[in-house]
């Protein structure tokens, strides 16, 4: 998945025309994998400098934070990382788009929250963390969102089956005299 | 109904001891939270002063099962998802996947979905500020909405037998042609439903006790409405004039005319007229779409293998059969190209998108559904510090939640 021209189907040739979002963005981080696909422009960062790269973006007008959300690539036909993130950017003036992805590995997935810059990441990194494991490192309250507490696994991840691991039989029974 | 003085000016909740704080538990089932969501709020005295919102009661893995379901069987499962309004969740569903396909819907069936999907706005809206009314106590107001919704699902079953889980879009289509009984009861809709619109209207909008418990109520500016995600009436309830409808044309709204309702105020009452303004501007782009609906085909035609031929095709022509036979075999189907897509819809509570990762195959390797729920519910204390309990259920409606769509 690293590179567009694995796809089965021809991509969308990159536009002609300049980028002012991608110049700015290699200007300030080198040369960064960018690619268009049905009209959508994608960026990958490395996920070290993925904060950096959004801060850059949010001046840049970003100013909506549509999605942050994951991808395992455990087995996706040749891929080479583990885990793809992926922020959906959004500017309400311009009505641009903007898909920046940064890939984390294990053993242990990482990458810098962006709470600080929008407070919309704060639950959507915490769904990110119950569903995939990734930590964010910065996150001021990195919590399970939608799975309880005591859940030990990372459900989205592609190596935990459909249908559980028998969680839902061994679950905790609350009686009357307990609860 | 005592003033409200604006959250800034509460004392921090750290500057008091803990123990005059009281905990109060709200949910998972409460009457007035509508559907399964838990807040923990802590009051003093009938001040809050903090709430911790909790989800995941109703959650059922449905990201998961997206990656096991193709994506026409997938579509049973967004019904499931905003089931106020299933119709917009099957519209975002296939207009994501037909984006990552690459297949241009057929000028009838662009048309169809629109007024579908509009007709899920107006009964989404019909519902969310029903319920703001019934928990501010008005509701009579509540049962005129519900009474409309009834005419709607009652389209919605001539149209394709279902009245609440429709399932109606396909991949290149939809599953069944508006019939001439169909386009029918859609105008006799178009004729009645301003009336109670005017009503519905007259019955709440200067009414005394509903203004004086939604104005102010909630107050979320437009800096905040950006920078915590919001989307739809929310966002718009607060100056962000981003309507997915105008800004990124999808369907068949390029066409259309219709107008971007928004208000500056953001608060409870700003996002009530909102959707009670919406729902006129719904109706203006239902009936323009009806009576300009195009003739030809409602599908995608057959020589590009993407939507399901009907029966007739299958039984009496030989690229039906083919066809058919290819699209329901498991290792022929669509042909899905190793590519990540995101599409979104302007749905009745906000941005509505799925970001679809295909592997070649026609699940999807990866389904992710981008909820407006999550966001406007993160936002909850947010709006709600300093407010009275009274008011939780007044914030709590007119951010329109929806557990299932919540928890997914």
């Amino acid at each position: 998945m690293s590179s567009p021209s694995d796809t089965l189907h021809e991509s969308s040739p990159a536009p002609t025309e300049a980028n002012p979002h991608r110049e700015a963005l290699e200007q300030a981080y080198g040369p960064l994998e960018y690619s268009v696909y049905r009209g959508q422009q994608r960026v990958v960062v490395p996920a070290e400098k993925s904060f950096d790269v959004l801060a850059l973006l949010k001046q840049r007008g970003f100013d909506l934070l549509v999605d942050v959300s994951c991808v395992d690539y455990l087995e996706y036909r040749g891929a080479t990382d583990r885990y793809g993130l992926i922020y959906l950017l959004a500017s309400t003036t311009s009505n641009e788009r903007l898909t920046v992805r940064a890939f984390v590995n294990d053993p242990e997935p990482a990458i810098a929250s962006v709470v600080p810059l929008w407070k919309a990441a704060n639950w959507l990194e915490r769904e990110v963390w119950d569903m995939f494991g990734i930590h964010f490192t910065g996150h001021p309250d990195l919590r399970r969102l939608v799975m309880p507490e005591a859940f030990t696994a990372h459900p989205l991840r592609k190596d935990y089956p459909l249908q559980g691991r028998g969680e839902r039989h061994n679950f905790p029974v609350i009686t009357r005299d307990h609860s | 109904m005592m003033s409200i003085a604006p959250a800034e000016h509460e004392a921090h909740p750290e500057s008091r001891s803990e123990d005059y704080l009281w905990t109060l538990n709200f949910g998972p089932q409460h009457p007035a939270t509508h559907t399964t969501l838990r807040l923990v709020l802590k009051l003093e005295g009938e001040r809050v002063v903090d709430a911790d919102p909790e989800m995941g009661y109703l959650h059922s893995g449905f990201e998961k099962i997206g990656e096991h379901l193709t994506f026409n069987q997938y579509v049973t499962v967004t019904d499931r998802m905003n089931y106020i309004s299933p119709m917009a969740n099957n519209v975002a569903w296939h207009h994501a996947v037909e984006t990552l396909l690459g297949i241009e819907l057929t000028p009838r069936g662009s048309y169809i979905r629109t007024i579908i999907a509009e007709l899920a706005r107006i009964s989404d809206h019909l519902l969310c500020n029903g319920a703001v009314g019934l928990d501010t106590g008005a509701f009579t107001f509540f049962l005129y909405g519900f009474y409309q919704r009834e005419v709607i699902y009652d389209i919605f079953e001539t149209l394709c037998g279902a009245r609440f889980t429709n399932s109606y879009t396909r991949v290149g289509g939809v599953s069944q042609d508006f019939t001439p009984l169909v386009i029918e009861k859609i105008r006799s809709f178009l004729k009645t439903f301003p009336k109670t619109l005017d009503d519905m209207e007259r019955l709440l909008n200067r009414n005394r006790i509903f203004v004086d418990r939604t104005k102010g109520v909630g107050l979320l500016t437009k800096e905040e409405a950006i920078n915590r995600g919001a989307t739809g009436p929310v966002a718009r309830a607060s100056g962000v004039t981003r309507d997915l409808r105008r800004d990124e044309p999808y369907l068949a709204y390029a066409d259309l005319d219709f107008q971007v309702c928004c208000a500056s105020a953001g608060d409870c009452y700003a996002r009530y007229l909102v959707r009670m303004q919406e729902m006129r501007e719904s109706l203006k782009i239902v009936e323009q779409a009806l009576e300009n609906l195009p003739a030809g085909p409602v599908n995608v035609g057959i020589d590009q293998r993407t939507a399901l031929p009907n029966k007739k095709q299958v039984y009496s022509t030989i690229e039906g059969t083919i066809s058919h036979f290819e699209l329901a075999m498991s290792n022929r189907g669509f042909e899905v190209p190793c590519e990540e897509t995101y599409a979104a819809i302007e749905a009745p509570n906000g941005e509505l998108g799925f970001y679809i990762v295909g592997d070649g195959n026609d699940q999807a390797y990866r389904a992710r559904c981008r909820p407006p729920s999550v966001l406007h519910f993160a936002m909850f204390p947010h709006l709600i510090r300093g407010h009275t309990l009274s008011d939780v259920v007044a914030v709590l409606g007119s951010l329109n939640i929806i557990a299932a769509e919540l928890d997914r």
